[in-house]
């Protein structure tokens, strides 16, 4: 009897909680739903069913496949970027150098930063003005002979994307340095000991035995990158506006809805995101909820 | 006993929750049973929040408290994005059935193919009438600002788009006269770039849709470019696809960064010499006394080339809401909006011109007098980017259309997508 009515106290406990999520999270997305297979255009709420419509206009619009390249291009160089950049800084930390934990803090500061700020400062150093205007990296280039570095970033035909994602694996590598720092220190010593012993070299030892093991971290590290790069948006809004060669589904749904009017398209869009991410996500929560419980 | 502090903490929670969702009403209570009490109210919703702006609304918030002193003004303003948060707001609230009082917006079809079509907004052709304001607009202005005649925003200030600034030392330099016609503004632009100087000076995109509607009335005219919003000019015409063409050419003379570049960034070219046009509204002029620069020695204006005797317009404007808590208050407002003494308080501050044609000139500077006299004089038509002439959903259309042709520089299919645009959510069918 005490059980039940520790039962019923705990679910009585947590039911706001469930409520607020079921309502402001899984409502809305029902609501977006059927907004996305209406044909609301306009500021005036219209339900009129249009089946699938909206879905196959977007993939017909030559914007949408722009977005689409974007964003893959972005995710690739981001996510392989931040993972490269992250696991060698931690390997270099992780020799016991001296004043590891400034070096850990600096490259971890970068983080806590938010996207706007980031896309500022990087407006100004990817600066592709030439001649007499250059400045920023570009003119960094120039002064120490590196001229045939300077290029015109962001505003590089259908490769400019990628530019973008450099100012993100700046901001993200670090925390990425962090999540590999961590599943390194897991890795007990006595294996590296066992593997010396048994004649490894450094560079076998990090090939056979740490990399195996950091693959959850790798793991880990993927999904959060590629969900955060999927959704992008502040950032690149803040390093060169709302145009079209950088167009990305945020930014398309964010204009196509409140700037355009289109209701249903900009819901179709948002639907999209919402699917991506949850392919990408959801087989991890699996698996993590799997291997908890195997524990 | 940890268990207890857990209980006591969710209850604290739950009565949180309680309290915040009941916060809504709570707070608008007190707020409707003491607006009788202490006198009306009027909540006029901007994006007026910072520099001139801002420093107008106020001045023109003071005219309104000395003729209005029983009327308490609430200023709703949301500020960031050049107006999209507070349209973003504004539609939210709409949908809530929840307008404030009157709502500023760029008069035309912007506010028409919104408000209109979703029937939040009075006509006030009354209005009009008894504040005698049809005399002392333009002409060419009211059908622009109306629908089925109906009219619907007060206009409180006026900017120019078909502006072409130029540097004066740049042109003397290379002996060049200001052109005033298309082909007189490719030669021009031929000889600077010979001489190894930027022709034209463009920024981000919108600024090149801000060119591209100069451009198109450059190379239609005024008749068949009004044409192209009310559905008459065919946009798979001939005639279209040479002011494409020209368009086309326009951009070659352009700077290659100027993507990255803010429309500030680009006018401040013309005005260093590093180049010698900027095409962009008469805001810029506020910009260029703010960097400290003399008119007519620093920087010249003229009409865009082709444009000469029109005036192509875009302006702030406000309107009633329908079903207005305050409507009396709401039309104190406007009348406010629409007269001298508002627009005159209004208009120096923001650096722009009034809407009425009876405006003391000397309250404003060189620039701004020479615009005067052509407000009231020229032909008007409307600004597209700045939505005078076509709905947000088409505008949006041609600037996606826009941006594929910037990428891809494919005349053709930029003409397909116009007209594609013009019959999905314009008047062509």
């Amino acid at each position: 009897m005490f059980r039940d009515k520790d039962r019923f106290l705990n679910v009585l406990l947590i039911s706001p909680s469930i409520l607020a999520v079921l309502i402001f999270i899984y409502a809305f997305i029902a609501w977006s739903v059927r907004v996305s297979l209406s044909k609301w255009k306009g500021l005036s709420a219209d339900y009129t069913w249009n089946g699938l419509n909206n879905y196959f206009d977007l993939f017909a619009d030559p914007r949408f496949q722009i977005d689409i390249r974007n964003t893959l291009i972005f995710t690739g160089v981001f996510v392989l970027g931040s993972i490269l950049l992250g696991f060698i800084l931690a390997v270099m930390l992780d020799q016991g150098l001296k004043g590891e934990a400034f070096f850990r803090s600096l490259f971890l500061f970068p983080m806590a930063i938010s996207y706007i700020v980031t896309g500022v400062v990087w407006r100004w150093l990817m600066n592709p003005a030439s001649g007499t205007r250059t400045s920023g990296l570009n003119l960094l280039f120039n002064n120490i002979g590196l001229d045939f570095l300077a290029n015109q970033w962001h505003t590089t035909p259908t490769l400019g994307i990628a530019a973008i994602a450099l100012a993100a694996i700046w901001q993200m590598s670090g925390y990425t340095m962090a999540l590999y720092l961590a599943g390194l220190r897991a890795i007990p010593e006595e294996l590296k000991e066992a593997a010396r012993i048994d004649g490894a070299t450094e560079l076998q030892i990090y090939r056979h035995i740490m990399l195996p093991l950091l693959a959850p971290v790798t793991l880990s590290a993927l999904i959060i990158l590629g969900h955060m790069s999927l959704k992008v948006f502040d950032l690149i809004v803040a390093i060169a506006g709302k145009q079209l060669p950088l167009d990305v589904p945020a930014i398309y749904m964010w204009q196509i809805t409140f700037d355009g009017l289109f209701y249903g398209r900009g819901a179709a869009v948002g639907i999209l995101l919402l699917i991506s991410i949850a392919v990408l996500i959801i087989p991890y929560i699996r698996y993590t909820l799997k291997t908890e419980a195997e524990q | 006993m940890n268990k207890k502090l857990f209980a006591l903490l969710s209850i604290l929670v739950v009565a949180a929750f309680a309290i915040t969702a009941c916060g809504g009403a709570a707070t608008e209570a007190p707020a409707a049973t003491e607006a009788p009490a202490m006198g009306e109210s009027v909540e006029v919703f901007s994006w007026w929040t910072g520099g001139g702006e801002a420093a107008g609304l106020e001045a023109m918030q003071g005219v309104f408290a000395g003729s209005n002193p029983e009327i308490e003004f609430v200023n709703a303003a949301v500020a960031g994005g050049a107006g999209t948060n507070a349209r973003a707001v504004l539609a939210t609230r709409l949908q809530a059935g929840d307008p404030p009082d009157s709502w500023q917006g760029h008069a035309g079809q912007e506010l028409i193919g919104t408000y209109v079509a979703g029937g939040q907004i009075e006509p006030l052709n009354d209005l009009y009438e008894s504040e005698g304001w049809l005399a002392v607009m333009p002409e060419t202005l009211i059908p622009l600002i109306s629908n089925d005649g109906n009219i619907y925003s007060v206009p409180v200030n006026i900017h120019r788009a078909n502006v072409l600034w130029y540097n004066p030392s740049v042109l003397t330099a290379n002996n060049l006269a200001v052109p005033t016609t298309m082909d007189e503004w490719f030669a021009a632009m031929d000889t600077l770039k010979a001489a190894g100087v930027q022709p034209l000076a463009v920024g981000e995109q919108w600024t090149k849709m801000h060119l591209f509607e100069t451009v198109l009335l450059g190379s239609l005219g005024s008749d068949a470019y009004n044409g192209l919003w009310d559905g008459s000019t065919d946009w798979a015409s001939a005639d279209v696809k040479a002011a494409l063409d020209n368009y086309a050419k326009v951009l070659t003379y352009a700077n290659s960064d100027s993507s990255s570049l803010s429309w500030q960034d680009a006018a401040q070219l013309v005005i260093n010499g590093d180049a010698a046009f900027n095409v962009m509204g008469d805001w810029a002029e506020g910009y260029f006394r703010e960097l400290g620069k003399a008119p007519n020695t620093d920087y010249g204006w003229a009409a865009t080339p082709g444009s000469g005797g029109v005036f192509q317009f875009l302006s702030d404007s406000f309107v009633l809401a329908v079903g207005a808590p305050h409507p009396d208050a709401a039309t104190a407002w406007l009348k406010v909006a629409g007269s001298k003494a508002g627009q005159e308080a209004f208009n120096p501050v923001k650096g722009s011109i009034c809407a009425r044609t009876d405006c003391d000139p000397a309250l404003f500077g060189v620039y701004l007098q020479s615009a005067m006299s052509d407000w009231s004089s020229n032909i008007v038509v409307g600004s597209l980017t700045h939505g005078v002439v076509a709905n947000d959903s088409w505008k949006t259309e041609i600037d996606t259309a826009l941006g594929l042709f910037i990428a891809d520089s494919n005349v053709e299919g930029f003409q397909t997508a116009l007209a594609a645009a013009c019959a999905s959510s314009g008047p062509c069918k």
